[in-house]
Parts: C-alpha cells; sequence; structure tokens
C-alpha cells in the first residue's frame, strides 16, 4: 500500500491523533489525580492520618516489600483468585453439560439455579469458612462459590442456543447425542466457556477478598483488614491500589488468551 | 424399474400444547434407482417434514417407509454448516469420524472427490475462506464420502444469492449426475425443480396431499431453462400450487 492516497493518508493520521490524544487525557486524570491527593495532604486540606497521601502509600509499599513480604501477599491472592475461577468455569462447563443432556433434569433444577445465582454468596462464607476450616482451602472455596452458579447459566444458556441444524446436521450422519456434545456443542461454545472465564476473574477476586478478610493471615484482604484495624490507611490504600493493578493484568491476561484461542478454533 | 425407496400412507403431526398441527396426509410415492426427484410446494408445506421421515430422523404416527436392504441416506441442509473449528477437509470427514470408519481409504476417496470437484488447493482451508458455491460442493463432498445410496436435499440452494444459486445448483445436480446417485429434493422453487429433476412431486398446502406429479421429459442438460418445454412445465407446475 504505498501508493495510497492522501485522503486515505490523511484518515489514518488522524485515527492515530486521536488515540494519541485519548491516551494523553487518560494518563493526565491519573497524574492529576493523585497530584492532587497529594497537594491536599501536603497542605493539610485532608487529613493525611485518614485519607493517607500517595507519598504515604509507596513509601510503605517499599518497606513492606522488604519487610513484610507484600510480594508474598500479592502472590497469595492471586493464586487463591486463579484457582476459584479456573475450578468455577470446570466446574460450571461440567454441570451445563450434565443439564444439557437431560432437559428433564435441566427443568427440576431450574428454580434451585435462580435461587443460589439470587443469594448473595459473600453471606455464605462464614458458613463455608466453619465447615471448610480456617485455611485457604475456604477461601477458594469462597471464590468458587461467588461464581460458579453464574457459570453453571451463562454456559447451559450458550449450549441450549447452538445451532438446532449443525445439531441435525450430526443425526444425518448418523450420530447419537455423544457425538452432539463432542462435535458441536462443545467447539461451538469455546467463545461463550472463555466469556464465562472473563466474568469470573472479576467474581472470584469479590470471593477471595472476602475470604481473606474473614480467615486469612495472608493476601491484600488480610491486609486491608489488617490496615484498617490498626489505622494504617496508607496500608490499606496500597493494598486497594495493588487489588486494582492485579486484577486488570488478569482480565487482560485472560482477554489474550480468549482472542488466541478464539481465533484458533473459530 | 426397481423401486429403492417407497413411502406409504404416510401421515405426520405436530403436537403442541396449543393443538394438533396435521402436516402430511396420506402420503405416498416410489423413488426409482438413479432418478433425481423433486417436491415441489408452497412453504411450510410438509415438505422438509418428508424428508426427515425419509432420512429416519423422525418417526410417522401412520403410514410406512419401504427401503432397499441396506439402504443408507445422506442428507443436505438448507445452508452448508461447515464447521469453523475444522479445515474442510475434517469437515467432509464427519461422517466417517462418527461411524468411526476413518480409513485411508475413506480419506482417498474424499480427497478424490475434492480433486474431481476442484476444491484441493483449499482442502486444508478454515471454510470462511471458500466462497457461497465452494461451501455448498465442500458441504456435497461431505454428503457424498459416506457413500450414500440416496442424496436428501432440503432446499440447498434456498441461502444463496440468484446469481450463485443458478450456477450451483446447476453445477451440485450435475455432480449428483456424474456419481450416479438416487436424489430427492425438496424445494418452493419451481424452475429449479424443473431445471434439475426427472420427476416433479407437487405439495399441497398443509395438511398436505399429493397434488399432481410430471414426469420432466427434457435432456438434461444446462439448456433446460431455454427449451420451450420449461415455461409449458412451469405454468403447469405454478397453476397446481395455487
Amino acid at each position: 500500500m504505498n501508493d495510497s492516497s492522501f485522503n486515505q493518508r490523511e484518515f489514518i493520521r488522524k485515527i492515530r491523533l486521536r488515540k494519541r490524544t485519548v491516551l494523553f487525557f487518560q494518563c493526565a486524570i491519573l497524574v492529576l489525580f493523585f497530584a492532587l491527593w497529594q497537594f491536599c495532604a501536603d497542605m493539610g486540606i485532608i487529613d493525611s492520618f485518614i485519607f493517607s497521601s500517595p507519598k504515604e502509600i509507596l513509601f510503605c509499599a517499599y518497606s513492606m516489600i522488604f519487610t513484610n513480604s507484600l510480594i508474598f501477599h500479592t502472590f497469595v491472592t492471586s493464586a487463591e483468585t486463579v484457582a476459584g475461577f479456573l475450578i468455577s468455569t470446570l466446574l460450571g462447563t461440567g454441570i451445563a453439560v450434565i443439564l444439557w443432556q437431560s432437559s428433564f433434569l435441566n427443568e427440576i433444577f431450574q428454580p434451585y439455579l435462580v435461587v443460589l445465582n439470587s443469594v448473595p454468596k459473600t453471606a455464605l462464607a462464614p458458613i463455608i469458612i466453619v465447615w471448610v476450616g480456617n485455611n485457604i482451602n475456604s477461601i477458594i472455596v469462597v471464590a468458587l462459590l461467588t461464581s460458579v452458579v453464574v457459570s453453571i447459566l451463562n454456559i447451559l444458556s450458550a449450549f441450549n442456543e447452538t445451532d438446532k441444524n449443525m445439531i441435525k446436521l450430526i443425526y444425518t450422519l448418523g450420530g447419537n447425542k455423544k457425538d452432539v456434545l463432542f462435535k458441536v456443542v462443545l467447539p461451538a461454545n469455546i467463545p461463550a466457556v472463555m466469556n464465562t472465564l472473563k466474568v469470573n476473574t472479576g467474581l472470584s477476586f469479590i470471593g477471595t477478598i472476602i475470604g481473606e478478610m474473614l480467615v486469612a493471615k495472608y493476601g491484600l484482604g488480610y491486609l486491608i483488614i489488617y490496615g484498617s484495624q490498626i489505622f494504617r490507611l496508607d496500608m490499606v490504600m496500597m493494598s486497594v491500589i495493588i487489588l486494582a493493578i492485579l486484577s486488570t493484568v488478569l482480565y487482560k491476561g485472560i482477554v489474550i488468551l480468549e482472542n488466541k484461542i478464539v481465533s484458533k478454533v473459530m | 424399474m426397481e423401486y429403492v425407496f417407497k413411502a406409504e400412507n404416510i401421515s405426520f403431526s405436530y403436537y403442541t400444547l396449543q393443538g394438533e398441527q396435521n402436516v402430511l396426509k396420506d402420503i405416498s410415492f416410489g423413488i426409482k434407482q438413479g432418478e433425481f426427484v423433486s417436491i415441489a410446494g408452497p412453504s411450510g408445506c410438509g415438505k422438509s417434514t418428508m424428508l426427515s421421515i425419509m432420512a429416519g430422523l423422525i418417526k410417522p404416527q401412520n403410514g410406512k417407509t419401504k427401503t432397499k436392504d441396506g439402504l443408507k441416506t445422506g442428507y443436505m441442509l438448507q445452508q452448508d454448516y461447515l464447521f469453523e473449528w475444522r479445515s474442510v477437509f475434517s469437515n467432509a470427514l464427519l461422517g466417517a469420524e462418527i461411524k468411526g470408519t476413518i480409513t485411508e481409504e475413506t480419506k482417498e476417496y474424499a480427497k478424490s472427490l475434492f480433486e474431481k470437484y476442484g476444491l484441493t488447493e483449499f482442502m486444508y482451508k478454515k471454510p470462511s475462506a471458500l466462497s457461497g458455491g465452494m461451501r455448498q460442493r465442500a458441504a456435497l463432498i461431505r454428503t457424498l464420502v459416506p457413500k450414500p445410496d440416496i442424496l436428501l436435499l432440503d432446499e440447498p440452494f434456498s441461502a444463496l444469492d440468484y446469481q450463485n444459486r443458478l450456477n450451483v445448483s446447476r453445477e451440485i445436480s450435475s455432480i449428483i449426475k456424474k456419481e450416479n446417485k438416487t436424489a430427492v429434493m425438496v424445494t418452493h422453487d419451481i424452475s429449479e425443480a424443473i431445471s434439475v429433476s426427472d420427476r416433479v412431486i407437487v405439495f399441497s398446502k398443509i395438511p398436505a396431499v399429493i397434488k399432481n406429479e410430471f414426469e420432466i421429459d427434457m435432456p438434461y442438460d444446462s439448456l433446460r431453462r431455454d427449451n420451450p418445454k420449461f415455461t409449458k412445465y412451469f405454468n403447469e407446475i405454478w397453476k397446481e400450487l395455487q
């Protein structure tokens, strides 16, 4: 495309300019926000004991990396979350397969799924902790619980919306229900399962943090609760910021994985 | 000539909470070896239901179908339904895969069909790389690989635009003739039915009965549409459908 016209180049140039401008404002807002925060704290407009300040947060992070194994806390939270959404997606797909292959079972369990879906799963966290124990397993179970029901519902509805004619094709070639499952329903719904995985990362984070707040000795949820109890707001704010970065990284990672897998199979 | 398939007094109804819908009523006909028969009729007249019964996908409430021993049917749907997560070649082997009969021989046979119908260079591509007509040919190869004795075509060209439709229907029907297959095609397009068939069976509105049958007495070639008899047949069938 060396001989692209002037108008074409102009068009590309405008789009690039627009992209750069947007990025500039996005960065500017972030910088301005922290600068304003720091300025207000320095001038005594806000009480930095309650609101902390970017400088204190950075200093807190710097000191905790060496003395309080901040990286370990972050790792624990990530591991629990990843375990939560992976198990939840696998379990959700498995249960969806069972309900898909028997519309009778599906009909029976529909109301239970609907009720379980609307129950705030965080309310179950204390029960899980009593049952499973005061350890990392109960946190993973809580993380799993927050997303598994919605996974089942999403994947099942995707399964049930599989093109009827693709299914008919399998029967015309002499296939049975098992062939329909493995040759059509599962491969056709890889994008839907990947999408569920994406939704589950966010939900699983909620479960992990709730669990950590209730029982853990490690993790960012623990740091948030601990920090607020001893009035170390810098520790709380730092944990929240790390959590924001962590969830974004994880989400983006899943999106990249999704694009790779979906472009390969679709 | 010997019948490879016979429908005897077939009746079929769909049942819903709103009531019973009788779609086929006392349908009887036979298909001879090597014949290309079209079933024409208004939309929603139960033509496709008839085809599903012939394929053994559903059972009629009354009447029965008689087939030659070990008759294998091949079915072609309204669209190609090639799976995007498989290569075109692997799509074509789907039937053999389901039956668990993938051998070097089936693969060779599939390859020979791809070669015969000009798709060799697209064999390992994704279906989306193929044009509408090519996809339809690939779908036909998928139907042919299990070596069916009788092909059942359910409005196989209705998803294509008019220009493509003429070319593809000519192409597909000449492949079927070349492979010497018996075929039954369901269509609501009268000219399509006349241009490819040896015989046209006309269904009425539901509950469908056979209104009439027309032997198409024209040489089978691409000039059928220009034959003066074409218009005559068209008008006769059109009148039946009114």
